[in-house]
């Protein structure tokens, strides 16, 4: 089957203006990401892992054209949504929603739940009568968990999980074919995470939604994805199937981030061999030369700052950024 | 949780009760606002100064332009206010009802404050929020104009103004109006830059709703906050500077008059043992002004987003 999405070495870059500078000094590169490239098969949900400032948010919001791709491909069902004009990509968004991190600064404080939710529909279809928008919202609110009776409420009258809600509510009311999800739980308490995420896997079986989901936690992305996307410092690291990618990750860096998981079992805690990884994320507008992870990869080498390490491919199209790797156990109830 | 038949059957129903009204942010600001005593003791006697000024003249005994050739050069103990005479605040120097007079210079002094509030709103709102909202260059080019527009010393330009194009009410308005949205450009624009970023804006463009709209519908609705505290606080500023123009004899023309014009012909006649002749117009603006104040403090407290 062919993709639904599928992104082709993808780059960000942000300009950024040194402080007090005149109009002509050339501004420095933030290269936000770099060359990340997978496919998304029509109903799969691809896991995007990687912490704080390794370009997650970044990649989610060049798919959805917030930011400007600097280069690369996004084909969304054959077509180049990076290389559409404004008003062409305009058009193409209802296709494509997004699902953001903090639930309740997500949606307008003015405007009732009602008219929040009706936005995209009424944005896309200004023809809609009046009746069959109230309709359709009741019917999305009810879907989502939400009672329908609360839809002249305001934001701020509604709790973090529900206000989630809300923002599913909202990115799924035009039938979208792919969804975003950008960190949709990381802002909720553990018990709202998981109705969040079984109401997320629940509504992807019944629409037959294609997904990009991100988060920082493993153990969230493992439960909903198909396959899995390591990022670190804009490039990505790893990519494989979920199963395979959390019980024999190959990269150094991905088994670092997996040891990194607690297991709710203190013996098994003690005894587990973790490599815990030292330092901070280097700069991304001083990036290290080579591999962007030799700086705090416990298996590098003098080679790894020469050049970029290329992609190796393994057997069920598993990518590792590694010439070094090698696969590691993985105590099974991590 | 055990859940017994009557609450599970309550529980059914839920989603079939009548819609449940939200309160929004703007009922929640107006119940703070009715709780501070001051602000709405101060919304009353604004409510009454505007009724002086727009209903006043049905309760004068004389209109504002006769003059009571009777009192000519006896003003000091004939043009006295009195129930009586039916000169309720008096005559002014040239023998005409002062009652009248203040309430048509209150109401110039009102029309003029909330026209030069009125332009700020509209005008400096939306150019603000317009700059902020697209940034970079559009920004550079649209705050600097405001900055040039700044610098030009504006009472100066203002006198000249009149002076040129004659004196009327008409040109104070326009004067008026050119220069009070500056202000208010910058604050909506500094608001815009913080909402701007905000998520849902983000959501709002994600979804593919036009700049024009998202301005209109996320920006400004969450920018009026600000912009009606600002706007309530601007109104005693045009005021001022209103009767400031009088004051030095360049604004309104007679027969019209305003309460700066008013003041100063009762300070002319200080001297003259005609003292009502100032107390009572100099009563009207002082009141407006700390209405107007107070009203704004209240607004302010009420809107304050640091309190939600």
């Amino acid at each position: 089957m062919s993709p639904i999405l599928s992104v082709r070495d993808l780059e960000v870059a942000f300009d950024i203006r040194p402080q007090g500078a005149w109009p002509w000094t050339p501004s420095r590169k933030l290269h936000a990401v770099g060359g990340v490239s997978f496919d998304i098969a029509p109903g799969d949900c691809l896991g995007v892992v990687g912490e704080s400032g390794s370009g997650k948010s970044t990649l989610a919001r060049a798919i959805v054209g917030t930011v400007p791709a600097t280069g690369g491909q996004i084909l969304f069902e054959g077509a180049d949504l990076a290389a559409m004009s404004v008003t062409e990509r305009r058009a193409h968004r209802k296709d494509v929603q997004m699902i953001f991190q903090d639930p309740l600064a997500a949606l307008n404080p003015r405007m009732t739940v009602g008219d929040i939710i009706a936005e995209p529909l009424v944005t896309h279809f200004p023809k809609t009568p009046r009746d069959e928008v109230k309709s359709r919202v009741r019917e999305l609110m009810e879907r989502v968990g939400l009672l329908p009776n609360l839809i002249n409420r305001y934001p701020h009258e509604f709790s973090g999980g529900q206000c989630q809600r809300i923002g599913i509510a909202r990115a799924l009311i035009l039938k979208p074919k792919l969804l975003i999800c950008d960190e949709p739980v990381s802002a909720l308490d553990v018990s709202v995470q998981a109705q969040v995420i079984n109401l997320l896997a629940e509504l992807r079986r019944d629409m037959g939604l294609s997904m990009v989901f991100i988060a920082h936690d493993l153990s969230v992305v493992k439960h909903i994805s198909d396959r899995i996307l390591v990022m670190y410092l804009g490039k990505q690291m790893e990519q494989a199937e979920a199963k395979v990618l959390c019980t024999r990750p190959e990269h150094p860096y991905t088994q670092a981030l997996i040891s990194s998981v607690p297991i709710p079992d203190p013996v098994l805690e003690a005894k587990r061999d973790r490599p815990v990884l030292e330092g901070d994320l280097p700069s991304p507008l001083a990036p290290p030369s080579g591999c962007v992870f030799r700086t705090r990869c416990p298996k590098a080498q003098a080679s790894c700052a020469q050049v970029q390490p290329e992609m190796v491919v393994q057997e069920g199209n598993h990518m590792i950024a590694c010439p070094f790797h090698a696969p590691m156990q993985v105590l099974q109830n991590a | 949780m055990i859940v017994d038949s009557a609450t599970a059957d309550r529980l059914a129903e839920a989603p079939h009760l009548a819609e449940v009204q939200g309160r929004s942010l703007w009922q929640d600001a107006r119940v703070r606002f009715f709780r501070n005593k001051a602000a709405v003791a101060s919304l009353v006697v604004l409510s009454l100064i505007a009724f002086f000024a727009f209903f006043g003249g049905f309760f004068a005994a004389f209109d504002n332009e006769t003059i009571d050739f009777t009192l000519m050069g006896a003003n000091a103990y004939k043009g006295v206010p009195s129930f009586e005479t039916g000169h309720y605040f008096g005559v002014d120097s040239d023998g005409r009802d002062l009652f009248a007079r203040t309430v048509q210079g209150t109401r110039i002094s009102l029309l003029v404050g909330i026209v030069g509030a009125g332009v700020a709103v509209i005008v400096g709102t939306l150019y603000g929020a317009t700059a902020g909202y697209f940034g970079g260059r559009i920004d550079g080019i649209m705050m600097r104009t405001v900055d040039v527009l700044m610098s030009i010393p504006f009472m100066f330009v203002l006198i000249l103004m009149l002076v040129i194009f004659g004196r009327s009410i008409l040109m104070l308005f326009i004067g008026i109006g050119l220069i009070s949205w500056l202000d208010m450009a910058r604050i909506a624009r500094g608001q815009t830059l913080t909402l701007k970023n905000k998520e849902f804006v983000e959501a709002a463009v994600a979804t593919g709703v036009s700049p024009m709209k998202i301005i209109l519908r996320h920006i400004v609705p969450n920018l009026i906050g600000i912009v009606v505290v600002y706007a309530t606080l601007l109104i005693p500023g045009m005021i001022i500077t209103e009767s400031f123009i009088s004051f030095l004899g360049l604004g309104v023309q007679e027969p019209a008059t305003s309460l700066g014009a008013l003041i100063d012909t009762g300070a002319d006649n200080l001297n003259n043992g005609t003292r009502w002749q100032l107390y009572f117009p100099l009563f009207f603006f002082v009141t407006t002004l700390f209405a107007f104040f107070f009203v704004g403090d209240g607004l302010r407290d009420a809107l304050d987003p640091k309190d939600r």
